[in-house]
This record gives structure tokens, sequence and C-alpha cells, in this order.
């Protein structure tokens, strides 16, 4: 079992899981049974943060480095030179519990290399969740990725046990998926993805008749897409993303800025660094496709396919739509105060709540957390009145949020990237 | 200037608050911790604590706001600061004064400073739920120890009755010196004057711990390392996520903090 030997092994699936960005084991609800261990809270709780800044809250692994495919951009291709291994069931059940015994971790998020052939993996996937779940009494967080092709039968299995199910969709385009995965193409990633939405439907509807209906991956499921690796653009980008929450019900989309772990490979761009600020602004466009009520063509559209580097989604947006602002603060309803640059979903309650109270003036946004060097081109509040983006024209104010940026944004953006608490967009 | 000093406990500040107005008469400044402090003030007015003063406090403060707001003013109290009375005096007596729900007026400087500390004590204790680190004992109980920066152990406790359910364990606040303790059925609070830990990090003496305890403390600290990805290491906001204060508990951190 777990002994020594374990290290070398956790080093190496530890690591080659390490590129799958969810960390989220926030959205489920599971509470303790009697005798058992563990439990899901709501919230998602970090137990540590990785030297890049990104939450640990599970042990996210792979149950084997061994695979048969090939995809380009993945570091356990099978033409890739690597140590390999795995682990069995019963030791990855038996880590994940030692492990949150010890406060160390939420739960598992188990992945795995395609082993001899997917149904073979995802049976094995499958096993240690049930293990979990039944040996173990444990009713803290599970997460499996479901493998492409895996039989509708086992995907079914894996929704009884897992509280996430998901699968990686990883290149946006039917197009470049097979040039870069040729074992690979769209059906056998979005047809796990049906099941498992049909799946997650059903088993809300039976409980709605029934309260012991059994769950079905009850945290929804979630997939990531690559971003760099290939010339897709943020517009094709964000509108799958659109569709995937809208059709699919997705619970998240995750953007993974390509890190170039095959560099050998020419069908794949050359990079030096990962595009960070790319992916940091499609997870700003993200939420404004869930939090903040826009629409994917809102943020991008034929004109302008891509996102602007320099300046958030919503800024940019504004700029594009100048004759919409400026907004009262003390009577705009709250869709528009959303869309107000430098101020966020939480801001945006507490103008809500105080605004009964008084009429605010700019010392009391500032207080309520509105950043108000970018909001004041923007509003109008209970005061005289600074200059809006009307009166400077759209251009001169992009100019003036450029100069006020230009210290250390960098970092300030990995920042709010992985704050697992509230959405800081514009903040 | 009225100088009050009472026990430090919140059923002693809500009875200072029911004091006070009783004798119209509110603190300039507020002396707390039993009878620690020097005499610096000649008319020193101490507060008795008393449970039933408190409690109608307590439901002033649910008639005039809300039940919620009330336990917000129980976490604040748990900031454990030399200035936390004197800030839920001021609040109380806002909420209190008015007809209305003062609770969410922001455009008030105390509801907002009052909004910031609690948003404070509730991000500490969050942490504690994820940095506990517990190590496995001879006996096969849990123990942790900790040094949160505010008093916010209390708030932690039903979080990890819930989770932790079918083991036995022990979480100790080393800077205030007291802890809880789960032993299958109910939490108690307890306090040890020979505590066989090493208060530079928590650890309990090696005697004391599980044959594989280390162990798995190993394989954490190689799955941390593994997990990072280096082409994306960001110094600061590591550290801004996983302040610094907190990495000689951590396993992970080697015990370090430097
Ligand atoms: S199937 Fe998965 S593990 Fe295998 S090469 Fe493709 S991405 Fe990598």
């Amino acid at each position: 079992m777990i002994s020594e030997t374990s290290l070398e092994k956790l080093k190496i699936l530890a690591g080659a899981a390490k590129y799958d960005v969810s960390c989220a084991s926030s959205g489920t609800q599971r509470s303790n049974t009697k005798g058992g261990i563990g439990n899901a809270s709501a919230w998602g709780i970090c137990h540590s943060f990785a030297e890049d800044g990104r939450c640990i809250s599970l042990l996210k692994i792979m149950l084997s480095n061994f695979c048969i495919y090939d995809c380009a951009y993945c570091i356990n291709r099978k033409s890739n030179d690597i140590p390999r291994t795995f682990f069995t069931p019963e030791e990855i059940a038996n880590l994940t519990i030692e492990f949150y015994r010890r406060n160390y971790i939420e739960g598992l998020f188990l992945s795995s290399g395609v082993l001899r052939n997917p149904d073979y993996t995802m049976e094995r996937m499958v096993t240690v969740a049930k293990l979990l779940r039944t040996e173990h009494k444990y009713n803290g967080y599970i997460h499996l990725k479901a493998i492409p092709g895996a039989s509708e039968q086992l995907i079914a299995d894996a929704g009884k046990w897992a509280d996430r199910l998901s699968v990686n969709i990883e290149i946006p385009t039917e197009n470049n998926l097979k040039l870069l995965a040729p074992d690979k193409d769209f059906r056998s990633v979005l047809e796990p993805m049906k099941i498992i939405s049909t799946g997650i439907l059903q088993a809300k509807e039976e409980r709605q008749k029934y309260r012991n209906a059994p769950k079905f991956s009850p945290s929804g499921q979630s997939t990531q897409l690559i971003i760099g690796a290939t010339n897709d653009t943020d517009r094709t980008i964000l509108k799958l993303s659109s569709a995937l929450y809208s059709k699919r019900d997705l619970k998240r989309v995750y953007y993974s800025g390509y890190i170039p772990v095959n560099s050998y490979d020419n069908r794949l761009p050359a990079l030096n660094t990962p595009p960070l600020r790319r992916e940091h602004r499609l997870y700003q466009a993200d939420w404004l496709l869930r939090f903040y009520g826009f629409k994917a063509n809102e943020i991008v559209n034929a004109e302008n396919p891509n996102l602007d580097l320099e300046l958030d989604p919503k800024v940019t947006w504004a700029l594009r739509n100048p004759h919409l602002f400026p907004v009262d603060i003390n009577k705009a309803d709250p869709l528009m105060l959303l869309r107000i640059p430098g101020i966020g979903t939480h801001s945006v309650q507490l103008i809500l709540l105080a605004r009964k109270h008084t009429r605010l003036n700019s010392s009391h946004l500032q207080k309520m957390g509105v950043v108000m060097k970018r909001a004041r081109f923007f509003i109008t509040c209970n005061e005289l009145r600074s200059q809006n983006v009307q009166e400077l024209k759209p251009e001169i104010v992009r100019q003036l949020l450029l100069e006020k940026k230009a210290i250390g944004t960098d970092d300030a953006i990995q920042l709010k990237l992985f704050n697992p608490v509230m959405p800081a967009l514009g903040q | 200037m009225n100088v009050f000093s009472f026990d430090n406990t919140f059923e002693g500040l809500l009875t200072l608050v029911f004091d006070s107005y009783q004798q119209k008469r509110f603190p300039d400044e507020i002396l707390s911790g039993e009878g620690s402090q020097p005499v610096l003030f000649a008319s020193t007015n101490t507060i008795e604590t008393d449970d039933r003063k408190a409690e109608r406090v307590w439901n002033g403060i649910v008639k005039h706001s809300s039940e919620e707001n009330a336990h917000r003013i129980y976490r604040v109290f748990l900031a454990d600061l030399p200035d936390t009375p004197k800030l839920l005096v001021k609040y109380i007596r806002l909420i209190i004064d008015s007809n209305k729900n003062e609770e969410t007026n922001f455009s008030e400087p105390v509801v907002v400073e009052f909004n910031k500390l609690h948003q404070k004590v509730c991000r500490e204790a969050h942490r504690i739920n994820g940095f506990v680190r517990f190590q496995k004992t001879v006996e096969g109980s849990y123990y942790a120890s900790f040094a949160p920066m505010y008093d916010v152990l209390p708030l932690c406790i039903p979080h990890f009755r819930d989770r932790f359910a079918d083991q036995q364990w022990i979480i100790y606040d080393l800077k205030r010196n007291y802890g809880f303790w789960y032993d299958l059925k109910n939490v108690s609070r307890v306090v040890f004057d020979d505590l066989k830990v090493n208060p530079q990090n928590g650890q309990l003496h090696s005697s004391l711990l599980a044959d594989d305890e280390k162990l798995f403390q190993q394989l954490w600290k190689q799955y941390y390392h593994s997990i990072c990805i280096q082409e994306r290491k960001n110094d600061k906001v590591h550290r801004q996520l996983l302040p610094q204060r907190f990495w000689k508990y951590l396993p992970e951190k080697g015990f370090h903090s430097l």
C-alpha cells in the first residue's frame, strides 16, 4: 500500500496532472453521514497555495500517466519518453483518505491517461470513487474526469459517485482538434458531455418527485479549453463557452494558457511564455457572461474578434457604447449598475442597500470598494461631477485609463484570477 | 473622561452597553482584561458581567436590526484587538438609537469600519479552516495547533465537528493558550499546562506521533511541490494568498517561515 515508494509515484502523477486548471471544489453541499467522514462545503476551501499562486484544494492526480493516445499539447502523449507509473484504485483511495483526515485537502480530482482503451480506464476511475463512498464512508468532494469515448453505462456509474464530472474539450474547433489530437474528435468529447448533462437533468427531476432519488454529479460539469495552442479567436472561444453554459448547463469553463511542453512539435506555435494576459482577459469575459448579464456578442464581435489585452473587457465594452453613459448611481437599475466599469457585484449590492438610506456621493462609493479612477468617467452621483466619457470622447478615456494602469498590473491580475470567493471583475 | 473596564467576554461587553444606557454615560476609553491593566484613571467604572443584561442588549440589537447582525457583532468581537470594544459600542449605539435598520447604512463610517473588520475576521476563520494541519497521534486521534491573528477558533469548530465527526481531534490556539477537544460526541474547551508541542512549528513531540505520520507529511510536501507549474511561478501572489505567518505550521512549507 502506501509506503516510501509512493513518494516517487506521487511526484510523477501529480506532476502529470498539474496542467488541469480546475481548482474549484465549490458548488456542492454534502453533509456528513452518521459514522462517516467528510462533507463538502458550499464555498470550497483552499488548503494551501502553490508557488504559482494557485489554490490547492484537491488532491489533483492521475491514476496513470501511461497513455495510448498522442495529443500534441500533452506532456503524457505516448511518443514522449518520460517516466511512467500508476497507482492502484486502492492506493488512490487510501491516499485521499489519509490526506483528508489531516485536513490537507477538500477532496479528490482524478484524471488518467488512456490505458488499453477508454472503458478499461474509466472503470478503474469509477472504482476509486466507489471505494471511497462505500468502504471508507467518505462524503468529501470527488471530481472525476470522464475519458472521451467511454461508454454511456460507465459515465452513468461515475455520475452516481462523483460530485462533479468533466470532459476537457481542450481545443475549441473541430478542425484544430483533429490536427492536434488525431485520436479524438468532437463527438468523442461532446457525447459524454451530453450524457452527463442529461443525467444531471433527469436526477434533478427525479429528486423533485422523490426526496431520496439518487444524485447525479450534483455539482455539475465543467470543461477546460487550451488558449493559444491554435489560431482560434476569442470570439470562437467565447461563443463556445456561452453555448456550453446555456445548452449544456456547464458550471465552469476553465481557460488554460498553453504551456509549450512539447516544443519539438511544429504543429504548435513557438511561445516563450504562456499567454497569461489573454487567459486572464478570457476569465474576465467569462465572469461577464455568468454574473454580469452580458452576451458573448457584446464582448467580442466580427470587428473585434479578440479581447483587448490592455483593458478589461467591461471597459472596452463601455468605450464602444459611450451613448449609454453616464449612469446615475442613485437611480439606475441593478443590471445597468453592473455594467459600469470599476463596479463589481459586491459594490452593486452595497449601493442598492445604501441608497435607500442616503443619496450617495463619490466618497461613499469609494468606501464601498468602487474603483473611482475607472468609474468616474461613467457615472453621475449626488455632487459636482467630473467629465464623463461622452464629453471626453472614448479615445481620450482609453488613454487616461491606460496611463493609470502602467504600474505592476500582472500580479494584481493573477490575484484576482485565483481568488476563489468573489467575482472580482472591475473591482 | 468616562473610563470603563470589563472582563473581556462578549457578555461583559453587552453588559457594559446596558450599564452605559442606564447611567446615561458612555465610555471614552474601555479597558479590557481582568485587572491586568494599570489603573491610569482615577475613576474607572468596572463592569460586573451580568448575563440577563447581556441578553437584553442582544435582543435589542436583534429587534433594531437582525439576528444575523447580532451574530456579526459577536464575530467582530472575536477580532480581539485593543480598539474593538470601542468600535462595537459605537456601532451598537447607532443600531439601537435609530428607528430604521442602520446595519446596511454604508454611508456611516462606523458601519463601514465594522463591516471591514467583520470581513477580516471571517477571512481569518476561513483560512484557519483550510490551513489547520492535523497530526495523527499514536492513539489514533488527531492534533493541530495554530496561532490565529484573531480569536477565531470558536467560529471554526462547527465546521470541523461536522467534517471530522468520526475521528477524535484537538485544535489548539498557541497564541491564546486554549483549544477545543472533540471526543466523538462533544466538543469541549481545554487548556493544557504541559503541552508536549514545539511552539516553533506546532508539532507534537515525535514520541507521540503515529508511525506513518512523518510519511504522510512527506507525501503532502512532495505533492505540494509537484503540483506547482514552474513556468507560472508568482512569488508575490503566493505570499499574498498564503501569508508567511502561517508557514511555520505547514508541512508543505517545511515548517519554515523564511
Ligand atoms: S488522451 Fe489525455 S493523457 Fe493521453 S495524450 Fe491525450 S491529453 Fe494526454
